[in-house]
């Protein structure tokens, strides 16, 4: 029961608290880059969740299995750069063999997160946080979900400024730009939200 | 000395574990790949000048080879190019022509005066936006050089302060099109014998006053040309390339000789 709470605080802390492109700052190229369109927005999302997870899940044993009894855990981000750019590779070469549709449907976003820093980003808290294997594993689906969300919400709002008269000094990046930091703002009031329901 | 050694070998073991993985992994996980966009790209010239709107020659050999993007749209590749794109897709060759770009003002310093002095950033569009240029005539070339600055191919000069395309030298990528603040260039194709040297769409008189070259719009060509290959617009005259015949009545009928033989190209 203690396990299941935590986690579930786990899950709505990472998704709207402490959401990891608006109050992280992680992740922000992807985030600019890829959310112009909705559709290009979710296969990022789901890419990056996907990549999170087994990011999670693969760095997790090498850390407690071989960094911790060598005692060379100063090394875990170079050492996580090189597992996850492996795994996505790997990831990759599977899917295409197996699942072409889902190759296709991911294909251009995965090799773009290879060393996306969200995805570094998860390992190294999961590791920071003391988590075990089955909160590191929530952390990661809550930051990949965070990130879907703010990617669908954001290319809403880019689809919106596209219409729109934006003066010229502002057009293009500034004011997506403006339009992140307002999206940022309106994140923050979900602070305290899980504390609250789970009154910890 | 263990502290040394053990970050090292770790990282040697790691890495070699991780080359083997992914090496071994390519070879069972090999999946045969289409050719096609590969041989199209093969046939392309490679320069990814972008001139086909799409993000490289790789963009639109993917493009062609998806079926979403006709086969001629590369213009450096030229008709060449269009063969051998056809050729890989076993499609019908699309008739095409190597087109070059085309200045359309002859306006130059000995033709058409300054209004002022222009001393300020060197770009046409920069000029442009402060009163439509120096010169007297509002729709001629700046001779800043704007066109200049996206050529790939060094195909543009300027000369007596109007800008000259060399024709051997364009690779027909239409950068410079884009470029000019005026929209005087123009694509050309390479089988067209004359061309109309003004874009003015000033009213003859006021054109014959700022420009000694510039087309006054009597339509004199339009009655001259026995093909109909010659219309008025917007008060200049205005060559229909496929009804051309070549026979140079225009040229010979235009009182201010603003219609000029273009080269035969050896390219």
């Amino acid at each position: 029961m203690e396990l299941a709470k935590n986690l579930m605080m786990i899950l709505l802390t990472g998704i709207l608290a402490e959401n990891f492109i608006l109050s992280k700052f992680y992740g922000i190229c992807p985030f600019l880059g890829v959310s112009k369109t909705t559709s290009g927005a979710v296969g990022m999302g789901f890419a990056v969740t996907f990549v999170m997870v087994g990011a999670s899940a693969v760095t997790y044993p090498i850390y407690y299995g071989v960094l911790v009894p060598l005692n060379i855990t100063y090394l875990n981000t170079i050492c996580f750069i090189l597992v996850i750019a492996t795994f996505v590779q790997i990831v990759e070469m599977v899917l295409k063999k197996f699942i072409p549709p889902l190759y296709k449907s991911l294909g251009v976003y995965l090799p773009l997160i290879t060393t996306n820093c969200a995805v570094l980003g998860v390992t190294i808290l999961n590791i920071d946080n003391e988590y075990g294997f089955l909160e590191s594993i929530t952390n990661a689906l809550a930051g990949g979900i965070g990130f879907l969300l703010v990617m669908v919400i954001f290319s809403g709002v880019r689809g919106r400024i596209e219409k729109c008269n934006v003066p010229k000094a502002l057009e293009g990046t500034p004011i997506t730009l403006i339009a992140a930091s307002i999206t940022s703002l309106s994140f923050v009031g979900f602070g305290g939200l899980a504390d609250g329901i789970f009154g910890a | 000395m263990e502290q040394y050694v053990l970050p090292i070998l770790f990282f040697v073991l790691i890495g070699a574990a991780a080359g083997v993985l992914l090496a071994v992994a390519s070879k069972l996980l090999f999946v045969k790949t289409d050719e096609t966009v590969e041989n199209i790209t093969a046939a392309l010239p490679g320069a990814n000048c972008g001139g086909c709107g799409y993000s490289g020659c790789e963009g639109y050999a993917k493009a062609v080879a998806e079926g979403s993007a006709p086969a001629n749209l590369c213009k450096p590749g030229g008709p060449e190019a269009v063969a051998e794109i056809s050729r890989i897709l076993g499609i019908e060759v699309v008739d095409s022509e190597r087109e070059y770009a085309y200045v359309r003002c002859n306006g130059n310093c000995d033709a058409c005066s300054d209004k002022f002095t222009y001393i300020g950033t060197n770009s046409c569009a920069a000029i442009e936006k402060f009163y439509n240029g120096k010169g007297n005539c509002s729709f001629g070339c700046h001779g800043m050089g704007d066109c200049i600055a996206v050529c790939d191919n060094n195909a543009i000069r300027v000369e007596k302060g109007i800008a000259i395309i060399n024709p051997e030298l364009c690779g027909g990528c239409g950068k410079c099109v884009k470029a000019c603040p005026n929209k005087l260039i123009a694509f050309v194709k390479e089988s067209q014998r004359y061309a109309v040297r003004c874009s003015s769409c000033d009213v003859g008189k006021v054109t014959k006053a700022v420009c000694k070259n510039g087309c006054i719009g009597c339509g004199i060509c339009v009655r001259k040309c026995p093909k109909g290959a010659v219309v008025l617009n917007n008060n200049h005259a205005e060559i229909i390339a496929d009804r051309c015949n070549g026979c140079g009545a225009c040229m010979a009928a235009c009182p201010v000789k603003c219609i000029q033989e273009l080269p035969v190209c050896g390219k």
